[in-house]
């Protein structure tokens, strides 16, 4: 066997999507050696699929807000089970990594008076997303990789090597990460294309690998989104919360099949969209559930009305809160009353002038327009539900991100916390600044703060890394790509947008059959850019999350944010201090129920004691400003 | 509604290869990305082919289809009648890995070359102000999703190899361009881009514009705008008289 | 003709294009109706008459201004600045390099004769035949920069073509009128100031180069306004182009006697 190529850095970043990518950038400005490894190339992680923006707090257009606003916001939005300390440094901080990103270049949109503009998105009470267009976060993964190469061209100045102190490996895919001890002491992994492995011997990793949404069949994540990181953490012996959290986006594509899932923007009804069946029916005034009656129109008048006089009137109960809106489309196609191609009509056509819309959505115009021939001005859309956001990951501390294994770090969507039960559009970009910052920060601390020799990568290790990887060209079993969709299809059907124990018992079934087939997955050719054999090693990853998600989803017995049951279908004060914690033992996947630390005072009494009384058991309200002076 | 859609698809590597035939199944609304997929998944398991978002938003599955530069996935089978023969090569002007894979490490060479934004001089973050009529030239160039089409068909360098040391392609001198009309970069890269970068090489044929998925308007608002300002500087006399005086003062 | 022999690790792909798409068909009409309006020219320019109809005032586009002391009696309207030079030296050969060369220098048609008449490319993902290329980096093409002097220029040659537009409306009596050609003039020179505002140098030099719109507003609207043209140079390029064509094949038929003019009011 050939030598096998071996680096050595202070900080590997794993990911180089917006979280990993400013973890390598901070980590480098630290005086840290810096790898940054992704799985396609540079500059085309998930990120650039962001449109909205990046929530901050900058209070441009409108001086109103602040953080303690954001932070209010981002808590209701996650019903409460956020870490609360991450919601309070994301919110705090936000505003200042936005402004950092002037300084490598960004270009935002601009308010009259030259600062950024920002718009306003569902969940947040002032406009405050810092946005371009409708392609904030392909500006953001471009502003970074330039902040990446301008540091590169730093290095060049001093040193003649561009990649002296902060090199990208891209189109590598880490299979494992080492341990020596309880520390970590490198990564294995394999360039996808020659094939040929790769170690990387660091005392840090971050992981920023994003999320799962490639183990459903319906979604908008790309095939990157194999939930790498959450399995590289829990096989590491990290522990991976809030598992069962997945957020389905009620409107993607349908149709054609090859965009299935793909993103509609929530801006479509907020400019007037309206949801019908194939009855020609707006049946979304027949789902407004009982706690939203009052907010939300009861007659299509009333709701038509909102628009130009949204003082005076209630708002159509087309913009209900992402979850509701997603169970009624799935309860309408359930019912019968779907369109040809299993979702409902989005219809826009009607209610705007062919030149408005245009204007004011030019990139779902284009979309149509270019991936299914359908002019949005002239006929309606048909969409559905599609799995967009895990707001499960690996359990990290809140500051410095670090995980429970001593040398492993992670950010962004692969984290778990900050999002609590549901994510509010925007501050998933703004989290991925924050936080992948705070990694970085945190790994290039770790690494000053060890002493002696640094841990080391044996043989042994390395020989089981390359045995494990190469395991499936020695099957004789099936193809990875039929393992990989009956995988998506077990978790759509089972543990999908609406969920039942029964159902979940025997998908947990089905999981367990998958694997057992896994085990036996063929391979065909060798070793070079071979997307079968990449496929396989990814699928062990999906398989391994999977089940975490459903028997996290499966213990969780009540309705919050992302996780839907139809056995229990209210929202339990009870469970909201109770996070589900998965990890691996010798015996497989384990969750286990885990306290919640309760609020800080201070942040408490942020909040009204009769808003809070919704979520919260009153035991735990003692702590509130109501309390000390009833 | 599905048919039988024949496919020649170059398979090989850098020491060989060939195009080869497929019969393979379409279904309506699919893209020619699709059908490649589905080659992999039924005839070719490792036929190599690099994608992503799927939604022409990444840049990723930048190819050749029926030798014209495009992206896989926003190229849709509707557009070939069914008895249409579908050829589907990888980018030439880059080196080939595998199959439609090629190796684009050359347009990353070339953006490191590119002196990055350089920040105002004593202005805070927080601090930077700016007009949106400043700011729409270069956000019309930042939508580039560097799919490298303009790259692999501009014929300064994919009809001639020599050139790719001394010409930068229209990806990057568009960036030159897009930092030349930042409102607050602090750096000169105009001389540069005509002597370091390339810009005289390039013959203004449009074809970068031509195969933009974007619709970026490459040669009419970065190149041409490029190139008068290197006139300014370079090759106008009145300009070069002016600069005299402006040095005297 | 290979392509690019040598290229190291390129996909071995013997085919110049796989292009199936009638792709010689646009460099094919480029290169035609070139063709067609340089022979036409060069007929026009050495043919040394048929350019002036003393009635009505009509003044061949392609002899204005007449500048040579061998022009018709009373087609000089700006002095005869060249003394007779043989029957070689026309008087077109006096204005033609000015008005040539912004054609010839123009981002328009440089695209469309590097294409069409040199191949380089001929269109777009198909081999060029040169062997080496050093685009517009050397002497002759470098001069291609000097583009906004003829601009420069053809903005006086417009002017000179408007006088004659206005003159030309000119009737039998020698009062005010009126004829198909007097239209024909119009139409061609709006046509040709439409082609001239819409150029490269001009929307650069309007408030192209220009970093900060906001500190400019009149240019930053001139430059809009520009730019509008701009976006349609190719067209007005080919439409200004047929239109003095047409123009001048009217005026010279007219003054040959092949026709006679259709006059709409004296």
């Amino acid at each position: 066997m050939t030598e096998i190529e071996r680096h050595n850095y202070d900080v590997v970043v794993i990911g180089a999507g917006g979280a990993g990518l400013r973890a390598a950038i901070e980590a480098r400005e630290q005086g840290k050696r810096t790898a940054i490894i992704c799985k396609s190339l540079f500059g085309k992680a998930h990120t650039v699929m962001a449109e909205g923006g990046i929530a901050a707090a900058m209070g441009n257009v409108n001086s109103g807000d602040n953080w303690q606003v954001h932070f209010r916001d981002t808590m209701r939005g996650g019903k409460f089970l956020n870490n609360w300390r991450m919601a309070e440094l994301h919110a705090k901080e936000a505003p200042e990594r936005v402004w950092e990103l002037e300084t490598y270049g960004a270009l935002f949109d601009r308010t009259k008076d030259g600062r950024i503009s920002q718009r306003n998105f569902g969940g947040h009470e002032y406009p405050r997303l810092a946005h371009v267009g409708d392609r904030t976060g392909l500006e953001l993964i471009r502003t970074l990789q330039q902040k990446i190469v301008s540091l590169q061209q730093e290095d060049y100045k001093a040193t003649g090597d561009y990649e002296a102190n902060i090199k990208v490996f891209q189109e590598l895919t880490i299979t494992e990460l080492v341990k020596a001890g309880d520390r970590i002491a490198g990564a294995f992994g394999y360039w996808r294309e020659s094939g040929r492995f790769v170690v990387f011997e660091t005392p840090a990793v971050v992981l920023a690998t994003g999320g799962i949404g490639k183990s459903f069949k319906v979604t908008s994540n790309s095939w990157e989104y194999t939930g790498d990181g959450h399995a590289l953490a829990l096989r590491a012996g990290a522990a991976l919360i809030n598992m069962e959290f997945i957020q389905f986006h009620p409107t993607g594509m349908v149709w054609p099949p090859s965009v299935k899932g793909i993103l509609v923007t929530e801006s479509v009804r907020g400019d007037g969209g309206v949801l019908r069946n194939s009855e020609g029916k707006r049946f979304m005034f027949e789902y407004i559930p009982d706690v939203f009656k009052e907010k939300y129109a009861t007659t299509e008048e009333e709701g038509d009305r909102w628009y130009t006089d949204p003082d005076n009137n209630r708002r159509p109960p087309e913009l209900l809160p992402r979850d509701e809106v997603a169970r009624s489309i799935n309860s309408e196609v359930k019912a019968g009353r779907g369109t040809p191609h299993g979702g409902v009509f989005l219809d826009v056509s009607t209610r705007l002038p062919a030149e408005e819309i245009k204007r004011r959505l030019p990139s779902m115009h284009h979309q149509f327009k270019e991936l299914a021939d359908v002019d949005i001005t002239a006929e309606p859309m048909e969409v559905g539900p599609t799995c967009h956001y895990v707001m499960g990951g690996i359990e990290v501390d809140p500051d410095t991100g670090q995980s429970a294994v001593p040398g492993l770090f992670a950010a962004g969507e692969c984290s778990g916390g900050m999002h609590g039960s549901n994510r509010l559009g925007g501050n998933s970009l703004s989290d991925l600044l924050v936080f992948g910052r705070r990694a970085g920060l945190g790994a290039a601390g770790y690494v000053d703060s060890l002493t002696g020799p640094r841990p080391l990568v044996t043989e042994a290790q390395v020989s089981q890394a390359s045995k494990d990887a190469l395991a499936p060209f020695e099957g004789s079993g099936e193809n990875p790509y039929t393992i990989h969709t009956e995988l998506q299809q077990v978790m759509n059907d089972l543990v999908g947008i609406i969920r039942t124990g029964e159902e979940m018992k025997l998908a947990l079934k089905k999981l367990d059959e998958l694997r057992q087939r896994a085990n036996h997955i063929a391979v065909e050719g060798h070793r070079q850019f071979n997307p079968g054999w990449h496929l396989a090693i990814d699928l062990r990853n999906m398989l391994w999350i999977s089940e975490c998600v459903a028997r996290a989803a499966l213990e969780r017995t009540e309705s919050r944010g992302g996780h839907t049951r139809d056995d229990f279908p209210g929202m339990d004060a009870g469970w909201r201090s109770t996070l589900l914690v998965c990890t691996t033992s010798d015996e497989g996947i384990d969750v286990r129920r885990q306290d919640q630390i309760p609020l800080r005072a201070d942040l408490l009494d942020l909040f009204e004691k009769d808003e809070l009384g919704k979520y919260f058991v009153s035991e735990e309200l003692s702590a509130h400003r109501a309390e000390g002076t009833a | 509604m599905g048919y039988k859609a024949s496919f020649k698809v170059w398979r090989g590597d850098d020491k060989d290869g060939g195009l080869h035939d497929f019969l393979v199944e379409v279904n309506e609304g699919e893209v020619v990305l699709d059908i490649i997929h589905r080659l992999q998944a039924t005839q070719a398991p490792d036929l190599a082919v690099r994608w992503n978002c799927k939604a022409g938003k990444c840049g990723s599955c930048s190819a050749e289809i029926n030798g014209r530069p495009r992206l896989l996935c926003m190229t849709r089978m509707s557009t070939f009648t069914e008895d249409e023969t579908i050829t589907v090569t990888p980018m030439r002007t880059f080196p080939v890995i595998k199959d439609l894979v090629t190796d684009v490490s050359f347009n990353y060479q070339k953006a490191r070359e590119i002196p990055s934004f350089a920040p105002p001089p004593g202005v805070q973050p927080g601090d930077y102000r700016m007009q949106q009529v400043d700011v729409e030239r270069s956000q019309e160039f930042r939508k580039c999703i560097e799919c490298f089409l303009c790259q692999n068909t501009c014929h300064v360098v994919r009809d001639h190899e020599e050139n790719k040391q001394n010409f930068a392609g229209p990806r990057f001198l568009m960036r030159v361009a897009e930092l030349e009309m930042h409102p607050l970069d602090a750096e000169d890269r105009v001389s540069a881009a005509q002597e370091a970068h390339g810009l005289g090489m390039c013959n203004i044929t449009k074809c970068c514009t031509e195969v933009c998925p974007e619709h970026i308007k490459i040669t009419d608002n970065a190149l041409i705008p490029l190139k008068e300002r290197v006139a300014d500087r370079k090759y106008d006399p009145l300009f070069a008289v002016a600069s005299l005086f402006r040095r005297k003062r | 003709m290979t392509v690019t022999p040598g290229a190291p690790g390129r996909a071995r792909i013997e085919a110049r294009t796989l292009r199936t798409d009638r792709w010689w068909l646009a460099p094919l009409v480029t290169f035609t109706g070139l063709m067609i309006f340089i022979i036409y020219g060069t007929v026009r320019a050495f043919q040394n008459a048929n350019y002036w109809v003393p009635q009505y005032h009509y003044l061949a586009p392609f002899y204005s201004p007449c500048l040579s002391a061998v022009c018709e009696p009373g087609s000089s309207h700006f002095g005869q600045w060249f003394p007779d030079l043989g029957p070689l030296v026309t008087p077109p050969l006096f204005v033609l390099p000015f008005v040539l060369g912004f054609r010839l220098t123009c981002y328009y048609y440089r695209k469309a004769y590097y294409r069409a008449f040199w191949l380089s490319p001929p269109a777009c993902a198909v081999a060029e035949p040169h062997a080496k290329y050093s685009g517009e980096t050397r002497f002759p093409l470098i001069m291609q920069n000097i583009h906004r002097y003829f601009f420069y220029a053809a903005i006086p040659v417009a002017l000179v073509l408007t006088w004659d537009t206005v003159i030309a409306f000119h009737g039998k009596d020698g009062g005010f009128g009126i004829g198909l050609g007097t239209l024909i003039m119009v139409v061609n020179v709006s046509l040709i100031w439409a082609y001239t505002v819409s150029c490269h140098s001009c929307r650069h030099i309007m408030g192209g180069k220009l970093t900060h719109f906001s500190k400019h507003p009149v240019r930053y609207w001139l430059w809009q306004q520009v730019s509008k043209f701009n976006g349609k140079h190719m067209q007005l390029a080919w439409a200004s182009l047929i239109s003095v064509g047409l123009t001048d094949l009217y005026v010279s038929l007219v003054a040959g006697g092949a026709i006679s003019d259709l006059r709409i009011f004296n």
